[in-house]
């Protein structure tokens, strides 16, 4: 039994991006398998980890409340994706959004409005919890203190089906980085885990310089990175870039989430940083919607989801302190 | 005749006097003696934008970049030139540099200052 419970059919988290963000599948065959139902339930029993087969959906910078150019869909987008995920065949188990939840605004009462018409919209997601990490135009003109009235502390951490989940906050300090305080308490919150536990990070700004003049870094990511060095599986969500990007380094692998609202260019290919000009004709083809569609059903179906294929960073004997025990006992056995 | 009192003044008087001396040409010299400081170049920061928009600074010559803010608190940011400050409006900011690196730098507005903020930016030109 032990050899078929390696890194890929016991813990493998297999990935999909339908646009709206990224979706991932988390032990997919434990559900289908009746052998991996069984070590689910061995699990469980010996060690409290209830695990089977999950799926998460990110969501980034949906800047609602933004009226103007280049956007004229205001939360179309935002509403969009939420039917999506509503009406996707195998229901995720929570949401996560990472940053630019709402655009900012001076006048008085208008931003906390806008925090609310966010949580109107995702209320309407049919899933179990929706976790937020703040961008700066939710926090970087108060230090934070909006968003922790009304979605809690801007960072935190939780635990989900054997998987560690860290939201970062690198934006309420106004400039592009997590801070001291912050560091400290990661490393205390990471102090926890064996150094093959699966961490997944999420936060708004990218975490490595990505393109620092268009302000795509953060300025201590080095010194996050740092305190994941040591663990082996280390996967990095993030938005504010507004467009999809993979980075490896250091056996992390970071993801950007494209927006809900308009669409930034490939830095390589202009010095400008402006958004990419809305298309009446195609209105969420630059905004992270896309268009995908099953073999022999192309133009048939509008904007059913593709697949792209994305795993999260997991390694040879990976897991969490129970399937290590567990693997361990069985290669024994 | 002179009194050892006469004498006393006249001594007081002569250092006295090479003190006010000293007072006023040891600056002079310390003035004549030192390099000349960096250039300085001024740059006013405002909600969203830096005036100027372009400067141009020699490849090895030291500049001082005297940075204000006629507004809110604004960043001035330029890795690759090592420059990484805070401009709290009311309180010139100096940093000074010694570009070792030609071409054209884009250098940023790193604290979030408005809605405008991830467009406030500026050139430095090093020739």
């Amino acid at each position: 039994m032990a050899n078929r419970v390696d890194r890929r059919s016991f813990l493998k988290i297999a990935g999909t991006s339908l646009g709206i963000g990224a979706l991932y599948s988390v032990a997919p065959l434990l559900g289908a398998d009746g052998e991996g139902s069984e070590i689910a339930r061995m699990l469980w029993k010996k060690h409290g980890e209830r695990l089977k087969p999950f799926s998460f959906v990110q969501l980034s910078d949906t800047h609602v409340g933004f009226n103007g150019p280049p956007d004229p869909l205001g939360t179309q987008a935002y509403e969009r994706a939420v039917d999506m995920i509503n009406g996707l065949r195998h229901r995720p188990d929570f949401v996560l959004v990472t940053g630019d939840l709402t655009h900012d605004s001076e006048k008085p009462g208008e931003h906390a409005d806008r925090m609310k018409r966010f949580q109107e919209i995702s209320s309407r997601l049919r899933v179990d919890a929706v976790r937020c990490v703040p961008g700066e135009h939710d926090a970087g003109l108060d230090g934070g203190a909006l968003f922790r009235d009304v979605f809690g502390p801007t960072f935190y951490s939780f635990d989900h089906r054997g998987v560690h989940f860290i939201g970062l906050d690198n934006v309420s300090r106004a400039k592009p980085e997590v801070g001291p305080e912050q560091l400290a308490w990661l490393k205390k919150d990471l102090a926890r885990f064996p150094t093959t536990a699966p961490i997944v990070v999420f936060t708004h700004r990218p975490l490595f310089d990505l393109k620092p003049e268009w302000e795509w870094f953060t300025s201590d990511g080095d010194e996050v990175m740092n305190a994941l060095a040591s663990y082996e599986n280390v996967t990095v969500l993030y938005g504010h870039i507004h467009r999809q990007h993979e980075h490896a380094a250091g056996g992390v692998r970071h993801y950007a989430a494209r927006s809900l609202i308009w669409a930034f260019p490939d830095p390589a290919t202009t010095a400008d940083k402006k958004p990419l000009p809305f298309d009446k004709e195609e209105p969420f083809k630059n905004l992270g919607l896309r268009l995908v569609q099953e073999p022999g059903t192309r133009g048939a179906v509008p904007d059913p989801p593709t697949i792209d294929d994305v795993e999260l960073t997991m390694r040879e004997y990976s897991g969490t302190v129970g399937i290590n025990q567990f693997l361990k006992e069985g290669a024994a056995r | 005749m002179r009194t050892g009192q006469d004498c006393g003044r006249k001594v007081l008087l002569a250092i006295a006097l090479t003190a006010a001396g000293l007072t006023f040409a040891s600056p002079f010299h310390a003035r004549a003696e030192e390099a000349p400081g960096p250039r300085v170049v001024a740059i006013t920061a405002r909600r969203f934008e830096f005036v100027p928009k372009e400067i141009t600074l020699k490849q090895g010559e030291a500049v001082t970049l005297r940075l204000t803010s006629e507004d809110v608190t604004h960043g001035f940011f330029m890795k690759a030139l090592g420059i990484d400050a805070v401009i709290e409006p009311g309180q010139p900011t100096d940093v000074t540099i010694t570009p070792q690196t030609t071409g054209s730098f884009t250098t940023i507005c790193d604290h979030f200052c408005g809605e405008g903020h991830g467009n406030m930016h500026m050139t430095i030109v090093v020739q």
